[in-house]
């Protein structure tokens, strides 16, 4: 779909769109109503117009950001495929198979969809870089070993999660391109969850919860850097352990909220499995 | 980051009396769960509250919507918490001691950042919920967590400030990561099943009438939303 046919379809529904897009404050309850009429897949043309003219945002930072979160995809859809592809003999339930193909088809269609709105854009999707998924040996056996291919499976869901976070402040205000990014965060976070509870389940880490409790990573000091400033228990200068005099322990305080990441400490975590 | 009250303080002013008085008797008002009361009353239960409760405008308003959802899953999860369920074991038992004390710290920041703009406590109704039943907690707790991770998604580009958008981000995750263990423990794998994601790989949103159209049936108040953005 393109931009045109999308501005058809707008002007059809509301014949005096084009007349109104000239205000900010009225180009943007337009941008907010539109969600109704056009497509997740289709809008965010729009949306990269919108945010131009109305909020001074410019196209290349939405584009870099879009195209930030494509290269996240990637990586997971990336190694997803191959985990899939050696099924047979990494996964050892059907259990485990449904679920890596699950998560796997996501993140596939993660990566398509960032690509069809990069492109609407007129700008370019970022390629699939090369990776490594042993991170240069550290995780070796990550196709063969099932406690390995989890545990790594369970560090890039978990720094999916912070990563869209990290960005989210930045599109603030962003209709439909906002939505569809928040969409895909709480689906990494339900993925997240559901490798944790393998993990759980197959006495990979006995321990381990759904939530991330203080900093811990079940795993070891290799992903530490995933974890580090979980374990916060302030939100916004506000203390939660025992808030108002309800028993709230520092674990529960630390669960209860997901920290961000920034950019750059994402790429540090990433850095080690892209090799070009 | 300064504090939610120093910036709600400064920024936000809720609307005073008339607005709320217009808003009686608006269209807008979700009906309570006067029709579900009447149908499972219990001489026992207190008098149905059938106060209105104004969320507000702006920001405050959406603080206020999450406010309140956060108030009906921890009152959900604290009632859990006290009943015996037959086929619950102790480790599940545990894992929803955890969610209750998640969503206690949601609500009760909530509470504290809205300061004097905060809604009042709500009125639950729980009645249509057999809390005996492991199958009925289990569905009853999927509802609600699918239910806030769309609220959240939905309200995410209502919002006006980033610093509350973060914010919402750092608890919808958390709600997220809730529904899909309790969707496992009803159905191991069901964590993010084509009923909540769709064929992009999209969790699902909701708007706040939709939401809290489906939460009416457990507050017993009535939720007046007519003051949040579109």
């Amino acid at each position: 779909m393109n931009f045109l046919h999308i501005i058809n379809q707008i002007t059809e529904t509301d014949p005096e769109f084009l007349n109104r897009i000239d205000t900010r404050r009225t180009a943007m309850s337009s941008f907010f109503g539109m969600g109704k009429k056009i497509s997740a897949l289709a809008l965010p043309a729009f949306a990269g117009t919108m945010f131009q003219k109305a909020y001074g945002k410019t196209t290349d930072t939405v584009v870099e950001i879009l195209n930030y979160a494509l290269t996240l995809e990637h990586l997971e859809a990336a190694f997803y495929k191959k985990a899939n592809e050696v099924a047979a003999t990494l996964l050892p339930s059907e259990a485990a198979r449904g679920a890596i193909k699950t998560i796997g088809d996501h993140e596939t269609a993660h990566v398509k969809l960032l690509q069809n709105v990069i492109t609407s854009m007129n700008a370019t999707p970022v390629p699939s870089p090369a990776f490594d998924f042993t991170a240069g040996g550290t995780f070796a056996d990550v196709f063969t070993n099932y406690t390995t291919f989890l545990a790594v499976a369970q560090a890039f869901e978990d720094t999916g999660v912070r990563a869209y976070k990290g960005r989210a402040g930045e599109i603030v205000k962003g209709g439909d391109l906002l939505e569809a990014a928040l969409n895909i965060h709480s689906v990494e976070a339900r993925h997240a969850a559901h490798i944790r509870y393998m993990r759980r389940n197959a006495n990979h880490a006995p321990t381990i919860k759904p939530w991330i409790s203080g900093k811990e990573s079940n795993i070891g000091a290799v992903v530490q850097p995933i974890y580090d400033g979980e374990e916060v228990t302030k939100q916004a200068t506000i203390e939660i352990v025992n808030i108002n005099g309800m028993t709230i322990s520092a674990s529960a305080a630390s669960e209860a909220f997901d920290e961000p990441l920034t950019k750059d400490q994402v790429l540090a975590i990433v850095g080690p499995f892209i090799v070009s | 980051m300064s504090t939610l009250k120093s910036d709600t303080g400064n920024r936000m002013v809720l609307d005073p009396l008339p607005r709320r008085r217009f808003l009686s008797y608006s269209m807008m008002t979700i009906g309570g769960a006067t029709l579900l009361a009447a149908c499972n009353k219990d001489k026992t239960d207190p008098m149905p509250s059938d106060k209105e409760i104004n969320l507000g405008t702006d920001d405050i308003g959406i603080l206020n919507y999450a406010y309140a959802l956060e108030q009906l899953e921890a009152a959900f999860y604290i009632k859990v918490s006290q009943s015996t369920i037959t086929g619950m074991t102790n480790a599940e038992m545990m894992m929803l001691a955890d969610i209750r004390d998640h969503e206690i710290a949601h609500r009760e920041f909530f509470k504290n950042a809205l300061g004097s703009k905060a809604i009042p406590a709500l009125t639950v109704d729980f009645s249509s919920i057999d809390f005996t039943k492991r199958d009925t907690v289990l569905a009853t707790a999927k509802a609600f967590e699918d239910l806030g991770v769309s609220a959240y998604n939905g309200a995410g580009k209502l919002i006006q400030l980033a610093d509350y958008l973060v914010l919402a981000g750092k608890i919808v995750s958390v709600e997220a990561r809730h529904a899909a263990f309790i969707r496992d423990l009803i159905s191991n794998g069901s964590f993010a099943d084509n009923t909540v994601v769709d064929a992009n790989g999209l969790d699902k949103s909701r708007t706040p009438a939709e939401v809290l159209t489906i939460a009416a049936p457990y507050i017993k108040d009535k939720i007046n939303f007519s003051g949040l953005p579109k």
